[in-house]
């Protein structure tokens, strides 16, 4: 429970600090630790495999891709700050929390977590259910990330 | 082990955290950080009902998504590569060529 509370609220600041900071550096670090402490509740919650996953593929490669673009943009000029569009925002983003969290605590309390086999989130559990159920899917995700590196290498080309 | 509801709104508020980031900033890598942030909110939501159902298919929905994210990541990054090579800004505001 205590650590359940000390993840959220750092998982809360660092993503205040994803949208606040004006430095884009400061920005993707801030997201690459909030990943990184997403993944810690992932492995709370009985998902080792994909706790490691996500500290591999979004705190690893996208963040990685996210500041080697940010190297190679250089945007060094700060974005000036329209106070009209801060105070909307922010406004419909409130509102929308106060609905989300509402809905939420409407809920029953008493729901318990049902109890799991003891290897419920491992990497074989995991396997067998990709592979036999969710075959279809994961070869489609195969054909999806070949578009995406097709797709990137087209895109990033110099247009001769 | 902590109620359900608990992971659920720590889950609202990242989202919502990520609908903020999409309206307020104005350059377009942050955008797409905070759009990154909120499938990472919508992950935790499916891992915790994994959970609590006990049922392996979220964390299989998990996979997938974490897939699509990493595929929009790599073409929007491509994307933004290319239009600051054209246009030389980062700022939406400013890229209307597609507006008619």
């Amino acid at each position: 429970m205590i650590l359940f509370f000390i993840l959220a609220v750092l998982s809360v600041v660092f993503s205040l600090l994803v949208i606040f900071r004006r430095n884009v550096v400061h920005n993707a670090m801030a997201l690459a630790a909030t990943l990184f402490l997403v993944s810690v509740l992932f492995i709370t919650l009985d998902a080792p495999m994909v706790g490691a996953l996500q500290v591999l593929v979004y705190a690893g490669a996208i963040m990685i891709l996210f500041l080697f673009v940010i190297m190679l943009l250089n945007p060094a000029a700060l974005e000036p700050r329209p106070a009209v569009w801060w105070t909307a925002g922010s406004l419909a983003s409130l509102a929308l929390l106060w609905e989300l969290v509402a809905l939420f605590f409407y809920r029953p309390a008493d729901f318990q977590p049902s109890p799991v086999a003891g290897n419920f989130g491992a990497p074989e559990a995991l396997a067998r259910s990709l592979f036999t159920d969710y075959a279809l899917p994961f070869e489609i995700a195969s054909v999806l990330l070949l578009v995406a590196i097709i797709g990137a290498v087209t895109l990033g080309k110099k247009a001769s | 082990m902590v109620p359900l509801p608990y992971y659920l709104a720590l889950s609202a508020v990242l989202f919502v955290i990520g609908v903020a980031g999409v309206v307020i900033r104005r350059n377009i890598i942050v955008i797409l950080m905070s759009i990154e942030l909120m499938l990472n909110a919508v992950n935790l939501t499916f891992i915790a009902f994994a959970r609590f159902l006990g049922s392996m298919d979220g964390q299989v929905i998990v996979f997938f998504v974490m897939t699509v994210a990493a595929a929009e990541a790599v073409v929007g990054l491509a994307i933004i590569i290319s239009v600051f090579r054209h246009r030389q800004t980062l700022d939406p505001q400013d890229m209307q060529f597609l507006r008619w």
